[in-house]
């Protein structure tokens, strides 16, 4: 019973802070609910028996994607929107053209409902159908068997993208 | 998985250079000169020797790099590359203030991801290498920051790059999903026995990856980047891409549509018949309008891309051969034309329209006769080395019954020696302006560097056999 009571908190969570995050004025606000939402999805995973996708949900979108975000907000010293232009271009509020992005979402819904009715075994527990792909253990045993050569030339990749963001990015006077 | 590290050894050496060179200068005292680029020849001279001592070997590490002769005549024709790359860029990078280490580093990783991207046996590799040598190159068009048109050849490129990068990704997504690999044999083993079902998803993942390739290749129509791009750019790092990228990106485009995807050559080949004859129309003659060099010689290298495509179609041994010839007397030619612009340019002015070229003769006679004969070896004139490439690549095309595509590239190449030859005659027969006759000394390196060049065209045109026979032999073995 206490997995089904989180089950609800975490949902309820990431269904709240998600709705919130469209309807804030502040930017910053918005990014904040943004984390939260993510952290509740991390949540989510756990309970789903995929730890490593909780992980990497945390690690890597709340953590290193939204503190991005967090930096661009910032260094952009992006103001509060105005009342006025925020009741002018509420999403909400435009015309049915401009809701190219509502269109989008009730498509996703309605490919969501149907996949899960096509899906017959949705009662069964699921760490049954995860089994052991999903874990930590087995994809680092195929990520440094099988793919540990692209995984370390990715690291060559990585190493290539920061010199090219220094060089291109520093500034005249540092130069000598 | 324990199979040995050799076939790593040559792109382990480049890398290593790099981050020694990185290395460098991130120790080196506020005003010190550190020779650098000598640094970067090591590396490459020492990547050499690895190559020549895994030739005939058919070495494999990780399963996924194949150090096959067909890697490894690639691998020697991008080394050679490198080490003229660093050599011309050494009186370049001095006089335009670009940032060395940062600079030679750069050049050394991308040559990294080329012999990886020549090299791969995994089509997983083949996209991290695209994205090494993509990267640095991106970096590279746009090093001199104070030039607003580097910035937008650099823009321009990064952004057209990505996109078709998401092609490829999406291509190899496709074909793993189709066979349930990455790896190049084993995608090929599944294809091949499958290859009576006619899949719409093959079609969808042949067409994503050709795409891809296409775009590296700067075939028509995913050309619009190149003369924007290769404008921009500094002349050298101009000379570096239109040779080096484009060697590593047909290397791995043979590789790929040679071997997995030869079962399915039916579909591809009259898709590739076709780009082949764009390509070649419209960098010559929308090349015969250009006024300014650099120009003029993106649209050439277009053009020469048609011919490297016309191998691919014709897919006989000869024309196997005739693209591994191909690519390393396209390679040396151009780099050295190139070359020649980056010597002449000054930091306030490239110098690189046509009509500075006017009475080059009369002030530097070497330059303009080094000139002269890159753009006859480009033009395809004997006795140099582009000649022969051309008369295999064509020889390859009637061989295999393509007597249109053969058609169509000995009009082309008979255009293109008109604008090639206006070089020529604007260099010894016009009256010289003043923007470049300023007696200046060529920096002895760079002269060895062109010097060298013209040695390997001369003797690709005069002695091709040897280096043919070698370029028989590498194909022999894989396809």
């Amino acid at each position: 019973m206490p997995e089904t009571i989180a089950f609800y908190v975490f949902s309820a969570i990431a269904i709240g802070a998600s709705a919130l995050v469209i309807g804030q004025r502040n930017p910053m606000h918005s990014v904040l609910l943004l984390i939260a939402s993510f952290g509740a999805l991390a949540g989510l995973y756990i309970q789903l028996d995929a730890p490593f996708v909780a992980v990497a949900q945390i690690i890597i979108y709340a953590g290193a994607i939204m503190v991005l975000f967090l930096f661009v907000v910032m260094l952009l010293n992006a103001p509060q929107e105005d009342a006025a232009e925020w009741d002018r271009t509420h999403p909400l509020r435009q015309g049915v053209l401009a809701r190219f992005g509502s269109l989008l979402a009730l498509l996703l819904v309605v490919e969501l409902v149907w996949a899960l009715l096509g899906t017959s075994d949705v009662d069964r527990p699921v760490g049954e159908q995860a089994g052991a792909a999903g874990s930590v253990r087995a994809l680092g045993k195929v990520l440094f068997t099988e793919y540990v050569f692209p995984f370390e030339a990715t690291s060559v990749l990585i190493l290539v993208a920061m010199v090219g963001a220094v060089v291109l990015a520093r500034r005249e006077s540092d130069e000598s | 998985m324990m199979e040995s590290f050799t076939a790593v050894v040559p792109m382990l050496c480049v890398t290593v250079a790099a981050l020694a060179v990185m290395g460098a200068e991130a120790f080196r005292a506020r005003g010190e000169n550190l020779p650098v680029g000598g640094l970067g020849i090591v590396g490459l001279v020492g990547a050499a020797a690895a190559s020549v001592l895994l030739w005939d070997r058919n070495a494999v590490s990780f399963g996924v790099i194949k150090a096959d002769n067909f890697g490894l005549f690639v691998t020697m024709v991008l080394l050679l590359v490198g080490v003229l790359t660093i050599m011309l860029s050494a009186p370049v990078v001095g006089r335009d203030g670009l940032p060395k280490g940062d600079y030679y580093a750069l050049v050394l990783f991308s040559i990294v991801g080329m012999i990886m991207m020549a090299t791969a046996n995994d089509l997983l590799v083949v996209f991290i290498a695209l994205e090494i040598l993509s990267i640095a190159v991106y970096v590279l068009t746009g090093i001199r920051r104070d030039d607003p048109q580097a910035a937008e050849a650099a823009f321009k490129y990064f952004l057209l790059g990505a996109f078709s990068s998401a092609f490829f990704l999406y291509g190899i997504a496709f074909t793993y999903g189709l066979s349930g690999s990455t790896r190049l044999d084993r995608v090929g083993a599944y294809l091949a026995a499958q290859s009576l079902s006619d899949d719409p998803l093959i079609l969808i993942a042949l067409g994503l990856l050709l795409v891809g390739f296409a775009f590296k290749i700067s075939a028509v129509p995913f050309h619009m980047w190149t003369p924007d791009a290769y404008e921009g750019a500094p002349a050298i790092v101009t000379g570096f891409m239109s040779t080096g990228v484009k060697a590593a990106a047909f290397a791995a485009f043979a590789r790929v549509f040679l071997s997995a995807f030869e079962p399915f050559s039916g579909d591809w080949a009259p898709v590739v018949w076709l780009l082949a004859a764009a390509t070649m129309v419209l960098g010559t003659f929308v090349g015969v309008a250009q006024s300014n060099l650099k120009r003029m010689l993106a649209y050439s290298s277009i053009a020469h891309g048609g011919y490297l495509l016309v191998g691919l179609v014709a897919a006989n041994e000869v024309g196997k051969a005739a693209i591994l010839f191909y690519l390393l007397a396209y390679a040396v030619t151009n780099l050295a034309a190139f070359g020649v612009i980056a010597l002449l340019g000054a930091r306030e002015a490239a110098n690189d329209e046509l009509r500075d070229y006017a009475g080059l003769w009369h002030t530097r006679p070497a330059l303009a006769a080094l000139m002269t004969v890159c753009m006859l070896s480009l033009g395809g004139l004997p006795p140099t080395a582009g000649f022969i490439g051309k008369w295999y690549i064509f020889s390859a095309a009637v061989g295999a019954g393509y007597y249109g595509l053969a058609i169509i590239g000995v009009l082309t190449s008979v255009v293109s020696v008109f604008f090639y030859l206006r070089v020529v005659v604007m260099m010894y027969m016009a009256d010289g302006p003043a923007a470049t006759s300023a007696p200046v000394e060529t920096p002895r390196v760079a002269l060895a560097a062109l010097a060298a060049a013209v040695a390997v065209i001369f003797y690709l045109g005069v002695l091709p056999a040897r280096i043919l026979d070698l370029a028989v032999a590498s194909v022999a073995t894989i396809f």
